[in-house]
C-alpha cells in the first residue's frame, strides 16, 4: 500500500480522536476508582487473581465467551445471541483486522496509530502487495457485513422485540437512544465511505461492488470527504454518550469478569463492585420478563435494569423504593447475562437505611437455651442404636414452626429410618437471621447467628437437620459450624431412601415440585427433591421449573409488598405450576406450601409430607424408635 | 399503716395528654397500623416472645398510648422473622410496620 497524502491526515478524523480518547480516559479513571474503593482485602485478592494462571485464564476465556460471543444469551434465545454476537464480534474483529492491516502496510506510524486503524482505506491507494485484496480486504468486507446484518436485527428487535423471544424490552432513555441511533448509523456509513475509495485503496466483496454499481455517484471523489466525515462523526457522538448510556456496560463488563473471577463479594451498596455490577448492567431488560412482580404491570418500574438506571442517577427515593419492593427470589440474577447480582444489590441498598434503635438480643443467654436440647451430650454419644450413629439436630425455623404438619411429616420419617435425634427449636428457639440479613440489618442478623452457632455447637450433633430452605441458605452461607454437616430435608430423604434405609412405595399419583427461590437458585438443589418424588409417584415438570423457577410471592425477602398484591403473583406461579396438570403441588419450604395452600386449587404438600404417606422403615429393628416418637 | 396491701395505681391512660404526633407520622407511612384488631395471633406465634415480652399487637396499643419506652424495650427481641404478618388475619404488614417504628420512634423517647 501506499500513502496518498504526505501528511496523513485530515480534519475529519478529529471527531473521533476527541471521541475516543474521552472515552478511554473515563474507563481508566473509572477503572481506578472502582479498584481503589474496593476493601484492601478484595483489592489484594484482585491483584493476586490477575497473576495467577488459573484465574487468568478463566478470565480471558470469560470475556472472549461473554463479552464477544454472548453465549448466555445464545442459549436463550439462538436469534438473541447471534444479533449481539454478530455486533460486538463483527466490531471487534474489524478493529483487530484494522490494525493487522495498518501494521502490514505501513511503517512510522506516530500519532497517525490513533486513527488509522480506523480511517486507513481514505488515507492509502491500493499496490501490488494486497494480493488483489484476497485475504485482508476480504475479511474486513465480511465482519462488516456480519455486523451490519446485527444491526438489521436489532432495528427489527426495536420494532418487534417477540420474534427475540422477549415480552418486554426496557424503554430507553434519551441518551440511549442517542447511542443506539448513533451506533446504528456508524456501520452503513462506514459501508458508504469505504465505497468511495474502493477504486482507490482497494476493497472487497462488499464495497468493491458497490462502488462498481454506483459508480455514478461513488466514483466521483467530490462526495468522498463528507462521507468520512459522517462515519467518523457517528463515531465520535456515539464515544462521547457512552459513559451515560447503557453502552457504558461494554467497557465495565471486561471490569466485572475479573473482579467475579476474584470471589469478591458486594459489601457497599454504591462502591466498588456493585458499582462495576451497575455500569455493566446493558439494559437489556431479560430481568423485565424474569422478575414474578412483572403479572403486575405497575411493578415493571422496580426490576433490577431499573434499579441500576435509578443507581446511576442516585435518584435515592426510587432506589429505596425499588430494593424495597423485591421479592428476593433471585431470577433476575439467574437470567442476568452479565452477572448483576439484583437481589445482593438489592441487600446492599436496604443495609443504607438509618434505624433510631435495632433489636440486640445481649440478653439472650444461649446456654440456657443449650441445655434443653443436648441430648447428645447426656447420653454422652453411648446411643449406639443408630445405624452409623449419626447424630441429628433438627432445626425447625420458624416457618416450619407456623406449619407443624411438615415437623410431624419429618420426625415420623426419622423415626421410621431409625434416626438418633433432637429437635432444636420445640419451644421456639432464636431465628436463623436470614430475614434479618435480607432486611439489611447485618449487625443484628450477626447477633442471632452467634446465638445459634453457640446452641448448635454445644448439642453434641453432628448433623444439623434443616425442613425450611430460607434457614437453609444462610446456614450454608454464614454459620461457621466445624465439624458439623448442614443438610436440607431433601437432601436428608434422598440419603434415606438411597441408602436403603427407608422404604418408599410408589403410587400413580402426579406430583409436581416447586422449586423453592432460597432451595434451588439459592443454594443450587435441584436433583434430591426430584429423586425423592420419583420414588413416591410420578414426577411432571413446571412450565418454567429449576433455575428459572417462578417465585410463589409470599417471600420475606418483600419489605413492602402487601398481601393483596401478593395475590397475583401467587396465581400466577400456581398456574405455571399446574401447566401439566399434576394431581398435587408439592414444595420443599414451609413458605411456599402456606402461600400456595391459599390459593391453590389442588392439594399443596410439602415434601416431607408426601414421603411419609408412602414410606415404611428399612430397617428391621425399628420398633423401638417408633415408639419413641408416638 | 401498712395493711399488706395497696389499692393499685390506676392504670387509665388520658389520651388528651399523649403526645400523638409520631403516631400520626407512623400512620401516614403505615395506614394499615389502624387495621389491626388486636386479634393477638401475632403475640401467640412470636418467637421472641418469650424474650423480651414482644407483642405486636401489644406494641402497635402501646404506642398509639404514648407509651413508647414499653413498646420499644418489647421490640428489643424482634427477630423480624415475618411469622407475624403470616398469621396477621387483617393482612398487615408486620415486618415493614416494624421497620418504620424504628425509623420513626427514639429509644430515649424524644
Amino acid at each position: 500500500m501506499r500513502e496518498r497524502f504526505l501528511t496523513g491526515y485530515n480534519d475529519f478524523v478529529l471527531p473521533f480522536v476527541c471521541g475516543m480518547l474521552f472515552v478511554l480516559t473515563y474507563c481508566i479513571v473509572g477503572m481506578i476508582r472502582i479498584i481503589m474503593q474496593l476493601p484492601a482485602q478484595d483489592r489484594k485478592r484482585f491483584f493476586i487473581s490477575l497473576v495467577t494462571p488459573k484465574t487468568m485464564l478463566k478470565n480471558i476465556k470469560d470475556i472472549f465467551l461473554k463479552c464477544l460471543i454472548h453465549v448466555d444469551l445464545w442459549k436463550r434465545n439462538k436469534l438473541l445471541g447471534y444479533m449481539h454476537s454478530s455486533i460486538a464480534f463483527g466490531w471487534f474483529m474489524l478493529i483487530l483486522v484494522g490494525h493487522i492491516e495498518v501494521l502490514l502496510y505501513t511503517s512510522n506510524l506516530g500519532a497517525k496509530a490513533l486513527y488509522y486503524p480506523i480511517f486507513f482505506r481514505y488515507f492509502v491507494a491500493e499496490t501490488e502487495s494486497t494480493m488483489k485484496g484476497s485475504l485482508i480486504f476480504f475479511l474486513m468486507d465480511f465482519f462488516l457485513l456480519v455486523v451490519l446484518s446485527g444491526i438489521v436485527l436489532a432495528i427489527i428487535k426495536r420494532v418487534r422485540s417477540r420474534f427475540f423471544g422477549m415480552r418486554r424490552t426496557t424503554n430507553p432513555s434519551f441518551l440511549d437512544l442517542v447511542g443506539l441511533y448513533s451506533l446504528w448509523a456508524i456501520f452503513p456509513l462506514r459501508l458508504l465511505a469505504e465505497s468511495f475509495t474502493a477504486d482507490i485503496s482497494g476493497g472487497s466483496f462488499l464495497t468493491k461492488s458497490l462502488n462498481y454499481v454506483f459508480t455514478e455517484f461513488l466514483s466521483n471523489h467530490a462526495n468522498m470527504l463528507p462521507a468520512w466525515w459522517a462515519y467518523s462523526c457517528a463515531l465520535g457522538i456515539f464515544f462521547c454518550v457512552l459513559p451515560f448510556t447503557r453502552y457504558m456496560h461494554i467497557p465495565t463488563e471486561i471490569l466485572l469478569i475479573p473482579l467475579r473471577n476474584a470471589g469478591i463479594r458486594i459489601v457497599n451498596a454504591r462502591k466498588g463492585l456493585a458499582k462495576a455490577q451497575v455500569y455493566a448492567c446493558p439494559s437489556c431488560g431479560l430481568c423485565i420478563d424474569a422478575c414474578p412482580m412483572g403479572v403486575m404491570k405497575s411493578n415493571i418500574k422496580d426490576t433490577t435494569v431499573y434499579l441500576n438506571r435509578q443507581i446511576r442517577r442516585n435518584n435515592e427515593a426510587r432506589i429505596e423504593e425499588i430494593s424495597d419492593k423485591c421479592l428476593l427470589c433471585a431470577k433476575c440474577t439467574a437470567v442476568c447475562p452479565v452477572g448483576v447480582e439484583g437481589d445482593k444489590l438489592r441487600i446492599a441498598q436496604r443495609s443504607m437505611r438509618k434505624y433510631n434503635f435495632g433489636p440486640d438480643y445481649s440478653n439472650i443467654d444461649a446456654s440456657v437455651l443449650s441445655e434443653q436440647y443436648n441430648k447428645f451430650v447426656i447420653n454422652n454419644n453411648n446411643d449406639v442404636t443408630t445405624a452409623d450413629n449419626q447424630k441429628v439436630l433438627y432445626f425447625t425455623g420458624c416457618m416450619t414452626a407456623l406449619t407443624p404438619a411438615i415437623r410431624k411429616a419429618t420426625e415420623s420419617i426419622m423415626a421410621k429410618a431409625g434416626v438418633d435425634y433432637e429437635i432444636m427449636d420445640r419451644d421456639g428457639g432464636i431465628c436463623c437471621g436470614r430475614p434479618m440479613l435480607m432486611a439489611g440489618r447485618f449487625d443484628q442478623a450477626k447477633q442471632m447467628v452467634e446465638k445459634n452457632t453457640e446452641i448448635i455447637m454445644n448439642s453434641g450433633a453432628d448433623t444439623l437437620l434443616l425442613s425450611c430452605p430460607i434457614c437453609y441458605k444462610i446456614f450454608m452461607e454464614h454459620y461457621r459450624l466445624p465439624g458439623i454437616r448442614i443438610i436440607h430435608h431433601t437432601q436428608f430423604m434422598d440419603e434415606l431412601i438411597s441408602s436403603g434405609r427407608l422404604k418408599v412405595r410408589k403410587d400413580n399419583i402426579k406430583y409436581v415440585f416447586h422449586d423453592p427461590c432460597e432451595l434451588g437458585r439459592g443454594c443450587g438443589i435441584y436433583e434430591q427433591p426430584r429423586n425423592v418424588l420419583s420414588a413416591a409417584g410420578m414426577l411432571v415438570e413446571a412450565a418454567k421449573n429449576r433455575k428459572e423457577s417462578i417465585c410463589c410471592g409470599g417471600s420475606l425477602g418483600s419489605l413492602t409488598l402487601s398481601f393483596e398484591k401478593r395475590k397475583a403473583m401467587t396465581e400466577n406461579a400456581i398456574s405455571n405450576l399446574t401447566a401439566a396438570s399434576p394431581d398435587r403441588i408439592v414444595t420443599a419450604c414451609p413458605l411456599c406450601m402456606n402461600t400456595f395452600g391459599r390459593y391453590a386449587d389442588r392439594p399443596v404438600e410439602d415434601i416431607a409430607q408426601v414421603v411419609d404417606r408412602y414410606s415404611d422403615s428399612g430397617r428391621k429393628t425399628s420398633g423401638k424408635h417408633a415408639d419413641k416418637t408416638n | 399503716m401498712d395493711f399488706g396491701f395497696k389499692i393499685s395505681p390506676s392504670s387509665a391512660v388520658n389520651l388528651d395528654n399523649v403526645n400523638v404526633e409520631k403516631f400520626e407520622q407512623l400512620h401516614s407511612v403505615e395506614p394499615d397500623v389502624y387495621k389491626c384488631m388486636a386479634c393477638g395471633s401475632c403475640s401467640s406465634t412470636c418467637p421472641a416472645n418469650r424474650f423480651s415480652g414482644m407483642s405486636m399487637r401489644k406494641v402497635i396499643l402501646a404506642l398509639q398510648r404514648g407509651k413508647e419506652k414499653e413498646a420499644i424495650s418489647m421490640m428489643r427481641n424482634c427477630m423480624l422473622c415475618g411469622k407475624c404478618s403470616m398469621v396477621c388475619p387483617r393482612g398487615i404488614n408486620t415486618r415493614h410496620l416494624i421497620l418504620s417504628i424504628s425509623r420513626i420512634y427514639k429509644e430515649d423517647g424524644k
